[in-house]
């Protein structure tokens, strides 16, 4: 363990500047854009100069701590507010302020004509930081922190056009959802202390190694209820789609890159706790295969460009999920997977904001086509972000896709096979997907509204997306050269675990299955969009209409949870109107009739207070004869 | 031969200096011109006052049951009482000296010519000052005397000038009189009363004195029927001036029709005086007796605070509001006579204070909302009054606050004190009464409260005039009174403690 005392200058920076841009308001409108995209490249600095500093280091000495201030004091519970940069961190902080600074850059642009820029930088600033001590904080309790500030960002950013109600209400949906998984999260932590007396990682970890299976089980699954709210898994993923409301940079940058991966964080972080647990560890994986299949079918119903990348995101964080359920040997491929995935699925979306920038706001793909030839470098960045979603060699999902549905396969026996099936499904699912986009958006015909005037994006554009495509095609191969990534992350989640899995089948074999169900997938998707109807057709399959109502999700969130809710909500104001209220309202009704009354004996007459008294001394008389006797 | 009774003069100086300061004014009056005169008077009484007040502080720990033969106990029960009542009269009389609420001819007859003339001439009488001290010296006296001679004395030299000074209200002089009137009326019922029972216990035990009343039951046990009646004729008396139901009628209607300041120095000063009596006559006198008045007076405690609270609730007039409420105090403060403990004296003693200086500021800042016709004391009419005013609507909140008994005030110290000392003796029901007929008296203070800031103001103009000096001075000092003694409350309650004891 290494001190260090810059650890809190990547939180206190983007903090202050947010804070700073919120409070001085219309002043700011000039250059708060600046300031805050300058504030976050230099933290992007501060974390390139501690990655540089931690390689200098070795072993036991490369994560280092920070205690900020003495938070919490309260008989045995001690909380610190203190940071940790490991191994793990590292990676965030660098994701985080790298993609975020190019999604600063991008949004000058992008949001050059909004009336409250200023307003959406500090937002920015303000997740940026929070997403930074989520993956700083040194014990839950400070995770937990950075969890909500996370959130909250979230619901500003989604909700960040609220004059349209349909996007503030996505806002709160978001909101609402996040608020079941945080609730996983608080549990989660109160079991941990009332478990082990500490919330720290270190002291967690230190207790979970003789702990009762049941504590870790339950911890286990309350961690993964967490992830499943912030990472949009089933069964909390309904929010994600509708999070598109908000400005594409922060659908780009929150809801592909990096806040929705904080559940993959998490389980990550908490790798001591679920390798202790193989129940929770099967949950894990139930929950990551089937959000994987689920998001995949979902995005090929999508017309709304957004959409079919958000229901993309949820299924590749499936992937994720689900390799972080595989143990040891799972955590580092979901976060090389997480990584990349962070490339070129923010690349992707910079790209449909760059297109949608040309199209007057237009989301639906049908209205698109033959985009590519005037928008090439969108059409370019985007074309290697879908190389690498699919995972063609040497594109970057090549590696860590690869990775997971070989891991998958590697579980051994029904469980790995069902697994790896799930994974490899996915991966021809994902290829008809994307194709669907990539043939809809970029090629074939014309569809274009009339006021349509589609033109390349201007440099601070098409600049960040240019990098993004650039990681797209070599963070892969980059992650992956001799196990860099692995060997680097062993120290965090593998300590004690010498891992040689037993393979299910050998390497070559795993990418050739892949490979051939991707080109099923694509080949699928070319056959079927050679001609596209401007308006969906309504004679299609079941299925499809399904797909379309994402699987009945909110159907389903509406007639089992919402609908239910509100009849007990009314039913509680029913009972607390009449009832309690009434009760209240009686004795409120009993004591005014009563003070009425009372005023009436008070007549003003003398004669009758001296009545009253002579009554007085009677009853006061016979009250100390009474008792005398 | 009768010799000249042997009195210790250091002891009973100040009273004896408040009674010269009244006297002095009565010669003011006489021979003084009437310009000069409201200066002067003011000037009098309150330097006699602090004099008073700083011979009362030097004779502070030198307790004597033999001051003046027998008649007089001075301890610190009664020590600390009148210094309370000096305080509260010290408060009164610079409200009292805003001339404005005071008729300038007590004797002319309402709406007659000789009325108009004297409004006309701006003339200003004066009488109210050593009227006044007059009332302080009975009020100064009563609290230690400790025989049925002097302690009737006392309540008469009391209540006298009370009866006039609630007469000389300046504006509907009617209503002031009436109230004058039935106060004097139901004040003599109640004296006769006081007397009678004097009479029948003089009969009882041979003794005027409460040392011989004490050792005439101890020696023949508590049970005779000239003890009892005498007793419960006593205890009326007592009750009516402390305004404890069923003797509470003419209270409402006194603290409505009295000139406001009065009304603010009568519920503090002889609310306190009152209660001085009562608690050494209940727990010197009556002590050994306790058996028998007991249960009858906690009974009246219960109903007189749960009738002042219910009864406040549905009053439209703040001044009778207030007088309710004042009902409602003594019947918190009755429960804590009864616990008959030391922690129950001490914090009586603590309450009389608290409260005092709630209400001398309370009934302060009535006089100063007013439209052209003077006062405004109807509720609907105070609405909004915290938009157009807030200082004044923010005090006069904090004065409420601590008649409801919120905390950081010093209501809330002086209730949690008394029901402290009643639980501790045991008498669980009067806190459970307390407890709840305080929370239906929250209700109407927090009423008035969101009244004041809550709502729009309604069209009747209601404006706050700018308060003298003299009143500001004496409103901030109960402000600061009431807010310090919520928050320090140790500084009085250590006082109160080290002087809560009688001397027999």
């Amino acid at each position: 363990m290494t001190t260090s005392t810059n650890l809190v200058y990547l939180i206190a920076l983007p903090l202050f500047s947010a804070a700073l841009l919120l409070l001085l308001g219309r002043i700011a409108d000039k250059w708060g854009h600046i300031f805050a995209t300058l504030i976050s490249a230099s933290v992007f600095v501060i974390g390139a100069i501690e990655f540089f500093a931690m390689q200098g280091r070795d072993g036991e000495a490369r994560a280092a701590t920070q205690k900020v201030f003495e938070w919490i004091s309260v008989g045995t519970f001690q909380v610190n507010a203190s940071l940790l940069l490991d191994q793990l961190s590292i990676c965030f902080v660098l994701l985080i302020t790298g993609v975020g600074t190019l999604i600063h850059i991008y949004s000058i642009a992008y949001m050059s004509h909004d009336h409250d820029r200023r307003r959406f930088f500090a937002y920015l600033n303000l997740f940026i930081a929070a997403m930074l001590l989520l993956v700083l904080g040194d014990s839950y309790l400070n995770l937990y922190v950075g969890w909500e500030g996370v959130g909250l960002a979230s619901y500003l950013l989604i909700g960040f056009w609220n004059q349209k109600p349909a996007y503030a209400t996505a806002a709160k949906k978001a909101f609402v959802a996040n608020r079941v998984g945080d609730v996983g999260l608080s549990l989660a932590i109160m079991i941990a202390f009332t478990q082990f007396g500490t919330v720290t990682f270190a002291g967690v970890k230190e207790g979970a190694s003789g702990a009762s299976a049941g504590a870790l089980t339950a911890i286990g699954a309350m961690l993964l209820l967490a992830a499943a709210g912030k990472s949009a898994q089933f069964p909390l993923q309904s929010w994600l789609g509708d999070a598109m409301a908000g400005p594409t940079p922060v659908s780009a940058l929150i809801h592909a890159a990096t806040m929705v991966t904080a559940g993959v964080y998490l389980i990550t972080r908490s790798n001591f706790i679920f390798d202790a647990s193989p129940t929770a560890q099967l949950m894990v994986v139930i929950v990551g295969a089937i959000t994987l299949l689920f998001g995949a079918l979902i995005g090929t119903a999508k017309d709304d460009i957004k959409k079919a990348l958000a229901a993309s995101t949820m299924s590749q964080i499936g992937y994720m999920i689900l390799a972080t359920g595989l143990g040891p040997v799972g955590y580092a491929f979901a976060i090389m997977h997480l990584l990349t995935h962070g490339f070129f699925k923010a690349g992707m979306f910079l790209g449909a904001g760059s297109v949608m920038h040309g199209m007057n706001d237009e989301v639906n793909m049908r209205r698109y086509g033959a985009i590519g030839k005037v928008m090439p470098i969108t059409a370019a960045t985007f074309g290697l972000g879908y190389l690498a979603i699919l995972g063609v060699p040497p594109f970057a999902g090549f590696y860590s896709k690869d990775k997971i549905i070989e891991t998958a396969f590697n579980a051994g026996g029904i469980e790995g096979i069902l697994l790896g099936g799930a994974t490899l499904l996915g991966a021809a699912i994902t290829a008809f997907y994307m194709t669907r986009v990539i043939v809809l958006t970029f090629t074939g015909t014309k569809r274009w509204d009339e006021n349509a005037h589609p033109h390349e994006s201007p440099f601070l554009m098409w600049a960040p997306m240019a990098i993004l495509a650039i990681g797209s095609v070599t963070s892969g191969f980059l992650l992956s050269s001799g196990s860099a990534l692995v060997n680097w992350l062993q120290p965090v989640v593998n300590e004690h675990h010498e891992h040689h899995a037993e393979e299910f089948l050998p390497p070559l074999v795993v990418s050739t299955m892949a490979l051939a169900f991707v080109a099923i997938g694509v080949a699928f998707a070319v056959l079927k969009y050679r001609t596209v109807p401007l308006i969906a057709p309504t004679d299609v399959s079941l299925f499809t209409k399904a797909a379309r109502k994402d699987l009945y999700q909110d159907s389903f969130n509406e007639a089992v949870l919402m609908r239910p809710g509100q009849k007990l909500t009314a039913g509680l104001i029913t009972t607390d109107y009449k009832v309690i209220d009434g009760l209240v309202r009686s004795v409120g009704w009993i004591i005014q009739t009563t003070s009425s009354t009372l005023r009436s004996i008070q007549n003003g007459y003398v004669r009758s207070y001296a009545l009253i008294m002579v009554l007085g001394v009677l009853a006061l008389v016979t009250a100390i004869w009474m008792v005398t006797l | 031969m009768l010799t000249a009774p042997k009195l210790d003069y250091a002891l009973l100086a100040p009273i004896l200096i408040i009674l010269g300061a009244a006297l002095l004014g009565v010669i003011v009056e006489a021979f003084v011109k009437q310009a000069l005169r409201a200066r002067l008077q003011l000037a009098i009484a309150l330097t006699g006052i602090i004099i008073a007040f700083e011979q009362l502080y030097r004779v502070r720990n030198e307790g004597s049951s033999i001051a003046a033969v027998t008649s007089v106990s001075i301890d610190g029960s009664g020590i600390f009482i009148q210094g309370a009542i000096l305080v509260f009269a010290f408060l009164g009389i610079l409200i009292i000296a805003d001339q404005d609420h005071f008729a300038p001819q007590a004797s002319a007859l309402p709406g007659s010519s000789e009325e108009a003339s004297a409004l006309e001439s701006g003339k200003q009488q004066t009488e109210v000052f050593p009227l006044t001290l007059f009332a302080v010296s009975g009020a100064m006296l009563f609290p230690i005397a400790t025989d049925f001679i002097t302690l009737f004395v006392a309540l008469e030299v009391l209540s006298l000038p009370l009866y006039l000074m609630v007469g000389l209200s300046r504006r509907r002089r009617l209503l002031s009189q009436e109230a004058a009137l039935k106060y004097f009326l139901l004040g003599a019922y109640s004296s006769a009363f006081f007397l009678f029972g004097s009479a029948l216990l003089y009969g009882y035990s041979g003794s005027l004195s409460l040392n011989g009343l004490t050792d005439a039951i101890k020696g023949s046990g508590g049970n005779d029927v000239f003890l009892l009646l005498g007793a419960a004729f006593l205890s009326v008396g007592l009750l009516f001036k402390i305004g404890a139901v069923p003797f509470h009628s003419w209270t409402p209607d006194v603290y409505q029709g009295a000139p406001t300041p009065i009304t603010g120095f009568m519920a503090a000063a002889t609310k306190a005086a009152a209660f001085g009596a009562t608690l050494r006559i209940f727990y010197i006198g009556l002590d050994a007796a306790q058996v028998s008045w007991k249960p009858a007076i906690a009974g009246i405690a219960v109903i007189t605070m749960v009738f002042g609270s219910i009864a406040a609730i549905s009053q439209r007039d703040i001044k009778r509001m207030l007088a309710l409420s004042s009902i409602a105090h003594t019947g918190f403060v009755l429960t804590a006579v009864v616990s008959l403990n030391k922690s129950a004296l001490s914090a009586t003693l603590f309450y009389l204070v608290a409260y005092g200086f709630a209400t001398i500021g309370a009934f302060g800042i009535v006089t100063l909302v007013r439209d052209s016709a003077g006062e405004v004391t109807d509720i609907n009419r105070w609405v909004g009054l915290g938009k157009k005013s807030p200082l004044v609507a923010a005090v006069f909140s904090l004065f409420l606050l601590s008649f409801a008994g919120i905390p950081l005030t010093s209501g809330f110290v002086g209730k949690f004190a008394i029901f402290s000392a009643a639980y501790e003796s045991g008498n669980i029901y009067l806190v459970v009464a307390g407890v709840l007929s305080s929370a239906i008296a929250v209700f109407f203070y927090l009423r008035l409260i969101l009244m004041l800031f809550f709502a729009d103001a309604t069209s009747g103009s209601v404006s706050v005039v700018i308060p003298s000096l003299l009143t500001r001075i004496a409103i901030s000092i109960c402000a600061i009174a009431t807010l310090v003694l919520g928050l320090a409350p140790s500084l009085l309650f250590d006082v109160a403690q080290n002087f809560a004891y009688f001397l027999r």
